[in-house]
């Protein structure tokens, strides 16, 4: 999933101080999976929100609404007319939500991220997300044993662990596992070491974002 | 000979080849780097200088090789993937060989976090063992990497790269020597050896596997200032280990600058007997002017002449 941390309030007050009508829009997917913009925290940042307003004295409007996603027109299509009646939108799906309500509801609607997008990732354990993916665009896990060395190494290194790498831990911080030494156990369990006797020769960077904004177009579903 | 270099010559005649390091100053003051040169000039056959290490910014590698050439030094330029992608990499190979550099180290770098930009960029578009596959193909193919694309004139450059046998995992530490080794690298130059037992079994790796045979190893060593700096090298450098016996030594020692020296003069005998090390790689850090007394005491001096042609 695209896990996702909301903003401190106090950011969001400060983008929201020059309205006086807001929609909180909310987000089932992903975002709501990593409990940072679904439903429920819709409704904590909009209870926050009308606490501080009421201690500041200030008269605001809040709106809320959870969409099933934000990251189809479909659903974004029935809630316009709510959309319509605010100041301002204030958005807890990811970046890609944000702009996606953007786009469907017109260059007149002004949307605000009330999240930072984090990465691709998993829930750990209670309360923890970890990076798994970087949408590299080319991937290369039929290689490194299923674990990512683009996502993971803190160099993007492709070759093996860097002169860094001790006990497990990488060099940046002892909190952060070092991807080659997983996948060098990895292999070493499946008897498969032989493949990092192999040079990985220099990426293809054309399919990331380093190629420029990717688009993915299935000429068999197009209408 | 692939690039005619100084260091070159030494090694394929087989002599015992002596480095040094030198540290470019964080700012643009030649002195520094002139005061710091003239320690090595005479005691060492090559000098490597710095790329921003400890992703610290300091004067470019490139510039201050360059400088140490004007002044008749023999430089090896370090050169990162951190900082630099292929174009910038390729680019400043052609820049620096045409201003008369003759060896390159091939590194990955360490991370901007341990450095004075914290918030920059890494870049890491290859890594460092398709560095020296890069190096190879400008060298001996006349061709940019990955492409048939000719290039102007010769890049004539004698490729060297690290090895720390004192990362993890240690089994692997022979591998990536070996796919070093595979990428075309001509020497290597340890990470800084404290735990002499360690790198002889990782030597012992190198030779079983025949790699002292295609590649030319420099052990690493860093004198040790002081007893503190001894503690604070143990714990906070990434990459390196240094057994209790020598922190305690070095705690211990009236002169700790005295006591740096000897142990250092010490390991140097005990490198020149593993079968395969065939020559040292003094990494004086910030304390250049000891150099000429530890080359000397082990018996390294004069260093052998070679032609220049």
């Amino acid at each position: 999933m695209i896990v996702g941390e909301r903003k401190p309030l106090e950011e969001i007050r400060a983008m929201l101080d020059p309205y006086r009508k807001i929609l909180i829009l909310g987000c089932g997917e992903c975002v709501s999976v990593c409990m940072a913009g679904g439903e429920k925290e819709v409704g904590i940042l909009a209870s926050q929100l009308r606490m501080l307003y009421k201690r500041q004295g200030r008269e605001v409007e809040i709106g809320e609404v959870t969409l099933i996603r934000q990251c189809d027109r479909e659903y974004i299509e029935p809630h316009l007319d709510k959309i319509y009646q605010a100041d301002v939108v204030l958005s807890m799906a990811c970046g890609v939500g944000v702009q996606f309500v953007g786009e469907v509801a017109g260059e007149e609607v002004i949307v605000l991220p009330a999240l930072n997008t984090k990465f691709y990732g998993v829930n750990l354990e209670a309360g923890m997300w970890a990076e798994r993916c970087a949408g590299c665009g080319d991937c290369v896990l039929d290689k490194t044993a299923g674990i990512c060395p683009i996502a993971r190494c803190a160099k993007r290194l492709l070759n093996g662990p860097c002169g860094g790498s001790q006990g497990g831990r990488c060099e940046i911080n002892p909190e952060v596992e070092c991807a080659w030494q997983l996948i060098h156990e990895r292999l070493k369990a499946r008897g498969q070491l032989e493949l990092l006797e192999e040079i990985v020769p220099a990426k293809n960077w054309k399919p990331s974002l380093s190629g420029g904004p990717r688009k993915v177009i299935r000429e068999d579903l197009r209408l | 000979m692939k690039a005619g270099s100084n260091l070159e010559k030494i090694l394929e005649k087989g002599e015992f080849a002596v480095t040094g390091e030198l540290g470019p100053p964080k700012g643009n003051d030649i002195e520094v780097i002139k005061k710091k040169a003239e320690h090595l000039r005479g005691n060492v056959d090559a000098i490597n200088v710095t790329d921003n290490q400890t992703a610290v910014v300091r004067m470019s590698s490139i510039a201050t090789c360059a400088l140490l050439v004007q002044m008749g030094l023999e430089p090896v330029m370090q050169m990162v993937t951190r900082d630099r992608n292929r174009i910038a990499i390729q680019s400043d190979i052609f820049g620096a060989t045409a201003l008369g550099i003759k060896n390159m180290l091939c590194l990955s770098g360490d991370h901007q976090i341990f450095g004075n930009q914290k918030e920059a960029a890494n870049v890491f578009d290859i890594d460092s063992i398709q560095l020296i596959q890069c190096v190879k193909a400008m060298r001996d193919e006349g061709t940019l990497l990955g492409g048939q694309e000719k290039i102007e004139g010769q890049v004539r450059l004698f490729i060297g790269a690290a090895a720390n046998p004192f990362a993890d995992p240690f089994e692997f530490r022979v591998v990536r020597l070996a796919k070093k080794v595979k990428a075309g690298v001509d020497f290597i130059q340890t990470q800084c050896i404290y735990d002499m037992d360690r790198f002889k079994e990782w030597m012992r790796m190198v030779t079983d596997r025949g790699l002292h045979e295609k590649v030319h190893i420099l052990a690493g060593i860093t004198p040790l200032k002081s007893g503190g700096m001894a503690r604070y090298m143990a714990k906070n450098v990434a990459g390196i280990t240094i057994p209790d016996k020598i922190i305690a030594r070095m705690v211990k020692a009236k002169d700790a600058r005295e006591e740096g020296m000897k142990i250092c003069v010490e390991q140097i005998e005990e490198l020149r007997q593993i079968k395969g090390v065939h020559g040292i790689h003094i990494m004086a850090i910030e304390w250049e002017e000891v150099v000429p007394e530890i080359v000397k005491r082990a018996g390294l001096l004069p260093r052998p002449k070679v032609s220049k042609n």
